[in-house]
């Protein structure tokens, strides 16, 4: 079936909404994964609370990146017509949910870089993405706390648990580096102070991780080579499967509403 | 200018948007939470701004649409509802009558000082029911965004805290 597509003109200013808006959502949607599955009641509600803060920032973004690209978009649309190629998120967040370290560390990882992202944003000269960053700043502390507690748990828990959560360290670690790529896109909008320059939050997230693993006695991998491409659409085979779930009630039956 | 006219159905059409209710804290009016922002009348149209509190919270589809219908009884038609973002939302907007009527509801009010520094460092929360400060958090996520879970230790009653935010 020939699914419709949106086309999206797509200036630097909409260019970056978006991929910050799709880091959010796809996020959110693989929370969304957990629910009814998660170890705990407590877990569940919390993976599905953090999910919902994470879609209602992606929703502030498209909102804003419909109002600057005024072409007919609005967040149903990006969200739901746009195809895997269009999608600007990080490698990091489409990762699949593996078992609840994977989740978890993977979580960890974001936030410590969102935490501090959200702040400096706050700082924006544009006066909506510092108003979003505002808002997002207080649920990224939660969801920082919150996730560096259970990798402090699970690598200084049982011997199985270390052991989960060490394996899902490595496994993620070459999709952490690509949040601090500038995009080329991004360069006028860093020199304007539109944007801030993530290569600017290196140090405060390595700062960040080295200290919650080493109290959760387990090992941080070197710095390396990392992977990319997220920004540019090129991504892993995760993101195809979790859009056709996505998107299959709009792909199926296009302008449904209830 | 405003004119008296518009002055008049602006007070109508705030205390009627006022009066709706929080619909996971029913105790609280938007206004009590601070939800309310803002109501202005532009040629002869209301327009009435809230804020969330999270940005995911669900319950903003349903205050808007409570805020239209308060409005329709009201008689004041064709009202708008606008989400502002900025500034952002925070438990300092919380009323006093409003933190009195969530204690009083058995949901622990946010503690005074919110923000990072309250965030990391240790809360004390006292007991909505017993008083008593001797309590633990269960779970930083509670039953809605902006509710964690606690237990008193001395009465053994499970609690709601609204965060602080």
């Amino acid at each position: 079936m020939a699914a419709a597509m949106i086309t999206v003109a797509e200036t630097p200013l909409v260019r970056y909404a978006l991929a910050r808006a799709d880091d959010a959502l796809i996020l959110g949607h693989r929370l969304s994964e957990w629910c009814g599955h998660a170890p705990m009641m407590e877990e569940d509600m919390a993976l599905a609370n953090i999910g919902l803060d994470l879609i209602g920032q992606a929703r502030a973004l498209y909102g804003y990146a419909a109002e600057v690209e005024a072409a007919g978009n609005d967040e149903d649309r990006y969200a739901y017509l746009r195809d895997v190629r269009q999608y600007r998120n990080l490698l990091l967040v489409e990762q699949p949910n593996g078992d609840f370290a994977r989740t978890i560390l993977r979580q960890f990882f974001y936030s410590a870089f969102a935490d501090p992202y959200w702040r400096a944003m706050m700082g924006s000269t544009d006066p909506s993405l510092a108003a979003i960053a505002a808002k997002s700043e207080k649920e990224s502390a939660y969801h920082l706390r919150h996730s560096a507690e259970w990798v402090i748990r699970l690598g200084d828990g049982t011997d199985e648990s270390h052991a989960r959560a060490q394996a899902a360290v490595e496994e993620l670690w070459p999709y952490t580096g690509e949040a601090f790529l500038p995009d080329e896109a991004e360069r006028g909008l860093i020199a304007e102070g539109v944007v801030i320059d993530p290569e600017s939050l290196r140090d405060i997230w390595s700062t960040t991780v080295a200290a919650v693993l080493a109290e959760a006695t387990l090992a941080t991998p070197p710095t390396g080579w990392s992977q990319r491409g997220g920004r540019d659409g090129r991504h892993s085979e995760h993101l195809g499967h979790l859009l056709s779930e996505l998107q299959v009630l709009q792909r199926s039956y296009p302008g449904a509403k209830w | 200018m405003v004119t008296p006219a518009a002055e008049t159905l602006r007070r109508r059409a705030w205390d009627a948007a006022a009066a709706v209710v929080d619909p996971e804290l029913p105790v609280l009016t938007i206004a009590d939470l601070g939800v309310l922002r803002d109501v202005t009348v532009r040629d002869g149209r209301v327009e009435v701004a809230i804020t969330p509190t999270y940005s995911g919270c669900p319950a903003m589809n349903v205050i808007a649409l409570e805020i239209g219908l308060a409005l329709d009884r009201a008689g004041i038609g064709g009202a708008q509802v606008r989400t502002v973002l900025s500034p952002a939302w925070t438990t300092a907007w919380l009323t006093p009558d409003g933190r009195r009527k969530l204690a009083e509801y058995g949901v622990a009010p946010p503690q005074d000082g919110a923000g990072r520094r309250a965030l990391f460092g240790t809360e004390t929360v006292p007991c909505p029911h017993c008083g008593s400060v001797h309590t633990e958090r269960l779970s930083e996520f509670g039953s809605t965004s902006c509710k964690a879970l606690w237990r008193c230790t001395d009465c053994r009653e499970p609690f709601d805290y609204f965060k602080c935010h």
